[in-house]
């Protein structure tokens, strides 16, 4: 009888080509995708050393991150980020790389088209250099991000020199209530075991609460799996998997489907399988969540106030939120919802699909976004664009005050032009709140799409289910 | 990569836990090409004013903390996102040592890219460090890779624990991407095999759509 494995062991045990030291191997690299902001350096370096593509035909390009999501015709104004974007398109021709160019409705955040493309499918390896790639862990792929020499190094041979991660379990059993989504399932995990939580760990999600959970609300889980210190995070894959896979431009078709799918229904977790970490949640017991300080740990349901370190032990993670307090110009006990803002992003690649955007649409639908906000939704691809164009979204949020934008990375990381100004305070339903990422002095708070909608309309932080 | 074998050095106290990389290297100046000249950006928000004169509060702007070779940190050193600009602003400035109870994953492997070797020690451990790198002029370290040491400034040696494959890469400045390339023959073999049982999963991005 063979050792009982977990998903990831199945996936890793097919991926390994040879011992590289010890206990690290050399791994196997099924798909590999580019953005423009970590590969110029690595294109670069394949160049000098006389090195080619190995596999472009398992490489796919796309520039997300710096692409500005209003008038695109007028091209790229900031020279930096112009200059990155032709770079990206340069070495895509010089190296044979497929690309999808930035006027393509297939343009997007990498993180949303690999799936929404068929691209990424359950049992592969996946790669990009960011660390966002975890999201295509919701297929049960195992997927994660690499820094740039890593990127040259899967460019140049197709695979990856890594120790073999440990495996850890998350499991969330129950029903969530009503205006609970997906993202406050993450956000109470991550407060639960930290931004270090999962650190050499690649976590499963498992339980009730994930095997019905849709394909789009798995990708948000999975997405801030590296918020909690994890490379990767998987979905076991289901029948909600194969079914939202198939059909998609680049999934199997005919007989490949046929002979895909038996594969991967071989690969959830077997019973009994060794998991070296374990926790669990009741959904029941998960509120809306919101962040409140600098890392995404720093969590709280939106019933509660903003805590006082005074009450905190641990010296350490006292002078954490103490310095966190001071950067969010928070006072220590203030109700959540007593939080003024002055900004809404609704996009990135944790919540720019098109159930977040429904779900914030249901919010905005027929109510005014706040004087003196100022709020963007940003769809997450040419494709989630054009859906809730179709859907009539577009004008129920131009109605409602916000800003309808072209798809990209935008706010999440201000790249582009979408930059909090003076300090703003945002409420954000992308996947960092970390000092000065959405721009100068920027305090963000973390939250689902609804909450966001709910942050615009009312004008500060708000708890959605007194929204109805 | 430059190699790394022994180091003599400054070493500032950055006693701060969860230090990002966004701290380390602000988002905002991945709008390069290169991997050269990033130190200017190395903890930008921390290390400058508004006006972008020096913060005179932050330890890499006083007197011998200038000179930083090694810093001392607080637990899960370079979490964030996988930015490999974070260990190349490090080693800009200077910097090819950080201590800490733990680091992110990503950071992790990116310090062994580039000379920059990140040590993991038991909390109490650090501590002892982080009380010498308050010594100003006196704060140097010394480490000593080959031996898996850290001399204190009384004399004191400190042992540290390290992947064996990557101190031989480290000692050694070896190119992984070189030493891979001598697999090309396993690699082929796996690609293969690889073929005939997923095979729906070569050529992918070359099908119509893109």
């Amino acid at each position: 009888m063979a050792q009982p494995r977990t998903l990831f062991d199945k996936i890793w045990d097919s991926h390994v080509i040879a011992p590289a030291g010890e206990g690290t191997y050399l791994l196997y690299i099924d798909l590999h995708l580019c953005h423009e902001v970590t590969t110029p350096q690595a294109f670069e370096g394949l160049k000098l050393a006389g090195r080619k593509v190995r596999r472009p035909d398992a490489t796919i390009a796309v520039a997300d991150h710096n692409i500005p999501t209003s008038n695109r015709k007028a091209g790229i104004d900031e020279p930096e980020s112009k200059l990155q974007v032709d770079t990206l398109e340069r070495n895509v021709v010089e190296f044979g790389v497929p690309y999808i160019p930035i006027d393509s409705i297939n343009q997007g955040i990498v993180h949303i088209i690999g799936p929404e493309m068929g691209l990424s499918q359950p049992g592969m390896t996946i790669v990009c250099g960011d660390s966002h790639t975890a999201t295509h862990g919701a297929l049960g792929a195992l997927a994660f991000g690499i820094g740039t020499s890593e990127v040259e190094h899967v460019l140049a041979t197709q695979t990856l020199i890594q120790a073999h991660a440990k495996n850890m379990l998350v499991e969330v059993n129950g029903t969530l209530g009503a205006g609970v989504s997906p993202k406050d399932v993450i956000l109470a995990i991550i407060g639960k075991i930290g931004t270090a939580g999962g650190t050499g760990h690649v976590i499963e999600y498992g339980g009730s609460t994930f095997r019905s959970m849709s394909m789009e609300g798995r990708m948000t889980v999975c997405n801030m799996a590296i918020e909690s210190g994890a490379r990767a995070g998987l979905v076991a894959p289901d029948e909600i998997t194969f079914e939202y896979v198939k059909g998609r431009s680049y999934a199997p078709k005919g007989a490949a489907w046929e002979q895909a799918l038996a594969y991967w229904k071989t690969l959830p977790s077997d019973p009994g399988a060794h998991f070296d970490k374990k926790t669990s949640l009741d959904a029941g017991q998960i509120a809306p969540h919101i962040t409140w300080g600098t890392n995404p740990e720093q969590t709280a349901p939106i019933t509660s106030r903003v805590p006082d370190p005074a009450e905190i032990d641990d010296p350490l993670k006292r002078a954490a939120v103490e310095r966190a307090l001071q950067y969010m110009q928070l006072t220590p006990k203030t109700p959540l919802t007593e939080i003024p803002v002055q900004r809404v992003f609704i996009g990135s690649c944790t919540n720019s699909r098109i159930e977040d955007l429904r779900a914030a649409a249901a919010i905005a639908r027929g109510r005014r976004v706040a004087e003196g906000v100022r709020a963007m939704v940003v769809p997450g691809s040419g494709l989630v664009k054009h859906q809730a164009e179709e859907e009539g979204l577009d004008r129920v949020f131009l109605e409602a005050g916000f800003e309808w934008r072209e798809p990209g990375c935008s706010n999440c990381m201000s790249m582009n032009p979408d930059r909090a100004m003076n300090g703003e305070r945002i409420a954000s339903t992308s996947n960092r709140n970390f000092e000065g990422r959405q721009g100068p002095g920027a305090k963000t708070h973390l939250m689902g799409p609804a909450m966001a909608a709910a942050a615009a309309v009312t004008g500060r932080l708000a708890d959605v289910r007194q929204l109805g | 990569m430059e190699k790394f074998t022994q180091l003599t050095g400054v070493a500032a106290p950055m006693p701060a836990i969860n230090i990002d990389t966004d701290k380390i290297f602000p988002a905002i100046h991945l709008r390069t090409i290169k991997r050269t000249g990033l130190s200017k950006h190395l903890f930008e928000e921390i290390r400058f004013r508004p006006d972008g004169s020096e913060n005179p509060d932050f330890v890499l702007n006083q007197g011998p903390y200038r000179q930083t070779r090694i810093i001392v940190a607080g637990d899960n050193f370079g979490c964030g996102s996988s930015r490999e600009h974070a260990p190349w602003a490090l080693t800009d400035f200077g910097i090819r040592c950080v201590i800490a109870p733990s680091f992110a994953d990503i950071f992790y492997n990116n310090c062994f890219k580039n000379g920059l070797l990140p040590i993991a020690l038991p909390q109490a451990e650090v501590d002892k460090l982080m009380d010498d790198a308050k010594k100003g002029a006196n704060a140097v370290l010394t480490i000593d890779l080959d031996k898996q040491t850290i001399s204190r400034p009384d004399g004191e040696i400190v042992h540290f624990d390290i992947d064996p494959f990557r101190k031989q890469c480290m000692l050694n400045g070896l190119d992984d991407i070189g030493l891979t390339e001598q697999k090309a023959a396993d690699i082929s073999t796996y690609e293969a095999k690889a073929r005939t049982q997923r095979p729906w999963v070569f050529g992918m991005t070359e099908k119509a759509g893109a």
